[in-house]
């Protein structure tokens, strides 16, 4: 591939262009623009978790050396995937191309593309659905929509698929609900039967499967990381925190994405569980084993979403936890909410969470057992089990971000905004129609957040990125909050783009920031090493 | 073009029509015949697609949360929008359903000049909304106005709608508003496909043929309403006979008629094999009709089939020595 230089953020902004071409999307063949698609998977990455016609190929090959019969192998996935699927049946089915969803997609926003309308980009499938299973498009062909599958609809299912983050905002919008999130998922899982799967996707997938996390991180590397953010802590706060791994009976697994694990700012999130674990006193224990909560099997398929989420349940009965407590992240929480009791469940050996320290029982979490951390210190704060000392996040102007599975796939908005707001006194949101159920991905979700495709991202966190660029304007918002791995990983390279001068920070690196301590020393630093807010050169 | 195929379409079935109505002798056969294969195809076809949806199982439930969830007791709820009860549901999809909620939501993007490029701007987009409202409910309450051909003698409420509808009391027979209304709004939805580039770009053939064929139907309705009149006695015998199964033919309605009957029969027969199915699809929505109660209640998968997995004991052989130096417990020392 040539040398890419990224646009200058004016210059990307100028290139979007929402009129629709001349020409039917039909008869535009997909271009793969460069930094616009992640690499291709690694054989042995599919191989490792045994997925069929795992081989070496590149999008920019004219043969992507697909195996023989793949047409029918897709057809027959097709097939299988209606009779297991009523939405994905339905969504071929009703949509009447009223466009109410059409510009509501960022990738749509950000590029212009018309095949990144959500409507389109169900047409991409839809078209083939109809010209194999229904009699108008066998009969009418092209008059009812309908075309032939061959490898350059393949090509254009393979780009635009993993040019979707799986973020649901279009459903919010849709009359009849479609969510495209759905079928994304169904043209990935179409895709994976053909080894079409992507690099960032694959190698974390077979990293977790084999290893028990996303990174790839050894039971005794993990425990060295989070040892090193145990020396940190002892620096700043003179407090020498002590977790605890793989322990059978402690009262509660943690589980959080292995993003926290490694990175900033991530890593300033995992410091702020430590913290707060330890000054609760928290029975609780860390699992190499089960050491993510993210899942990009469901990015895959949903059976390997399933062969991932087994790990959570299987190792809280063999710890003889009573329940299980989650870390922030973004679709970790769509899965643990919509998919794993039915996958995995029931976890019948679990109890009802109730916090030990509040007593406060988590009916809303009584058949699954696993409560969200913003809804645990939500509880404390409301209950004023917390020594709080908001004063010390006064040089932030924040914002949060509402990551899109936590909100459109559960409706977890109010919990981590009284968090926010009562450990930092200077809160302010983003326009009405970029937060809560309608907010904007990162653009980097559903596995998309490697670094080739930079230009995906840039234009794809454009909405989300343009938003807080208006709060950054208005009021000096200074730091985007939010509950997500996949938004700390994603979100500084957006700012830097977009809005230079924000930074990112998971919300419980806020709360252990203000978090007073028992027996702590003046603090002068934040967990990130810089001075506090009135403490400048005290050292 | 695609909008021509489809008026194309629309004008060769009003021609069939025409010539259904012009010779007597096929008056039998576009009076009776088609009206009940319409009617027969159009109910089975309804129930067969209902049906083969519904053979489809529901795997996950994956309602669309648009509000606060239910989690601690102090922070409120939104019933509606995340439903956690059947009654929030039934309340979610009555919206839906009669007040189109999620398209009232719809905003326009826009990209307007700012310092450093481009920046994106949310404007208010309720046309849409209010085009389809008007459309659906004329629709419904033209339907309802119908109802007095099949019915003798006619019930007072659909008296009282008949009264209401034609409450402005112009022209004779007086002018129903929801005529008025519903011709308005299939104009409106018709211009927006061909007008706004982006709704052109998405338009099929299978968008426009509805809309063109139901304006057919009204504008074939409204002739013979207010122009060409017809003999509305005789279109209530043969509405009457078709409905109690004793059809006969009366003699002399008017060509006009079996133009705005024939379309009818048409949009019956279509209905089940086109996007118009959306009327029964919203009901099924998974989306939007489920419960969101996913970490109260556990959601059962029919075909949840078992999967490889990669258990504990396999990892443990797997870095037993590395734990273990690392002081991490192990099951087998």
């Amino acid at each position: 591939m040539a040398k890419y230089k990224l646009p200058k953020p004016g210059e990307l902004s100028s290139s979007i262009n929402y009129n629709p071409p001349a020409k039917d999307w039909m008869d535009i063949p997909v271009e793969f623009k460069p930094a616009t698609y992640p690499a291709a998977a690694k054989e042995k990455d599919l191989l490792t978790v045994g997925f069929p016609n795992a081989h070496q190929w590149t999008p920019e090959d004219e043969d992507w050396n697909l195996p023989d019969g793949w047409e029918d192998t897709v057809i027959k996935g097709i097939e299988e995937r209606l009779s297991k699927y009523r939405s994905f049946k339905l969504f071929m089915d009703v949509c009447v191309r009223c466009g109410a969803c059409a510009d509501k997609c960022h990738f749509y926003i950000g590029t212009g593309d018309p095949k990144n309308m959500p409507v389109v980009r169900a047409e991409l499938l839809r078209s083939v659905y109809k010209r194999y299973f229904t009699k108008a498009g066998k009969v009418l062909g092209r008059l009812a929509g309908a075309r032939d599958l061959d490898a350059d609809v393949l090509k254009e299912w393979w780009y635009y698929f993993f040019q979707c983050t799986e973020c649901r905002r279009c459903s919010v919008f849709c009359p009849y609900g479609i969510d495209t999130a759905e079928l994304t998922i169904m043209g990935r899982e179409l895709l994976n039967l053909l080894g079409l799967n992507i690099n960032w996707i694959a190698g974390p997938v077979a990293a977790c499967y084999s290893k028990g996390n996303h990174l790839g991180i050894e039971p005794h590397a993990l425990k060295s990381n989070i040892e090193l953010m145990i020396d940190d802590i002892e620096d700043i706060t003179g407090i020498r925190v002590n977790p605890t791994f793989n322990r059978k009976g402690a009262e509660i697994l943690f589980v959080t994405p292995s993003g926290d694990y490694m990175g900033e700012p991530g890593i300033y999130t995992c410091m702020g569980y430590l913290m707060l674990f330890h000054e609760l006193g928290l029975d609780y224990t860390w699992s190499t084993y089960a050491s993510e909560g993210g899942n990009f099997g469901f990015f895959t398929s949903n059976d390997m979403a399933k062969r991932l989420n087994s790990k959570i349940y299987a190792e809280a009965k063999r710890l003889g936890v009573k329940w299980i407590l989650g870390g922030e992240c973004g679709h970790m929480w769509r899965v643990l909410n919509q998919y794993m009791d039915t996958w995995n469940g029931p976890a019948d050996f679990l109890e009802v969470p109730v916090s030990p320290i509040t007593g406060t029982r988590f009916e809303n979490a009584k058949s699954t057992k696993m409560v969200h951390i913003t809804e645990f210190t939500a509880d404390l704060i409301k209950h004023n089990k917390l020594k709080l000392d908001p004063s010390r996040n006064d040089h932030l102007r924040v914002t949060f971000h509402d990551s899109c599975n936590p909100a459109r796939g559960m409706g977890l908005f109010d919990e981590p905004r009284y968090v926010i707001k009562s450990v930092c006194n200077n809160f302010f949101e983003m326009p009405e129609n970029t937060i809560r159920e309608k907010t904007f991905c990162c653009g980097s979700g559903s596995g998309l957040n490697a670094t080739e495709n930079m230009e995906e991202r840039m234009r794809g966190g454009f909405p989300r990125a343009n938003a807080v660029k208006y709060v950054h304007d208005k009021h000096g918002v200074n730091m985007l909050a939010n509950i997500c791995a996949v938004d700390r990983a994603a979100f500084p390279a957006l700012m830097d783009y977009w809005v230079p001068g924000v930074g990112v920070t998971g919300t419980h690196e806020l709360v252990a920031n203000a978090l007073v301590m028992k027996g702590e020393k003046e603090r002068t630093t934040n967990l990130r090493g810089e001075d506090l807010p009135g403490k400048e050169g005290n050292e | 073009m695609k909008a021509f195929y489809s008026f194309l379409a629309v004008i060769v079935l009003i021609l069939v029509a025409v010539i259904g109505g012009s010779i007597a002798n096929l008056h039998f056969f576009f009076g009776i015949i088609i009206p009940y294969v319409a009617f027969v195809l159009f109910v089975g076809g309804f129930i067969y697609r209902i049906i083969k949806w519904g053979r489809s199982p529901v795997p996950y439930r994956i309602p669309t949360t648009c509000g606060q969830q239910k989690s601690l007791p102090w922070i409120k709820q939104a019933k509606i929008e995340n439903p956690t009860s059947a009654l929030g549901v039934i309340v979610r999809m009555a919206s839906e359903v009669l007040l189109f909620r999620s398209l009232f939501r719809n905003t326009k993007t826009e990209l307007r000049e700012g310092e450093n490029g481009p920046q994106l701007a949310y404007g208010s987009a309720k046309w849409l909304w209010l085009g389809s409202l008007v459309f659906h409910w004329s629709f419904l309450i033209i339907i309802i106005r119908h109802l007095r051909f099949f019915l003798e003698p006619i019930p007072v409420a659909l008296q009282l709608v008949d009264s209401v509808d034609s409450m402005l009391q112009i022209g004779l027979p007086q002018i129903y508003i929801t005529d008025l209304l519903f011709l308005a709004a299939i104009t409106f939805l018709f211009l927006r496909r061909v007008c706004v580039p982006r709704i052109k770009y998405i338009s099929l053939p299978a968008d426009y043929f509805p809309l063109l064929l139901i304006f057919g139907i009204a504008v074939s309705g409204i002739l013979m309403r207010y122009f060409d009149k017809v003999d509305l006695i005789s279109v209530k015998e043969l509405a009457l006979g078709i409905a109690t199964l004793h059809p006969v033919l009366p003699s002399d309605i008017g060509a006009i008629f079996y133009v705005h009957l024939f379309l009818i029969c048409c949009l019956f027969v279509y209905f089940p094999t086109s996007k118009l199915m959306h009327m029964g699809g919203i009901f099924m929505s998974p989306t939007r009709n489920m419960i969101s109660n996913n970490r109260m209640v556990r959601h059962i998968n029919p075909w949840n089939h078992a999967v490889e997995v990669h258990s504990y004991a396999e990892y443990e052989d797997e870095f037993r020595e590395k734990m273990k130096k690392a002081g991490i417990p192990v099951e087998k020392e």
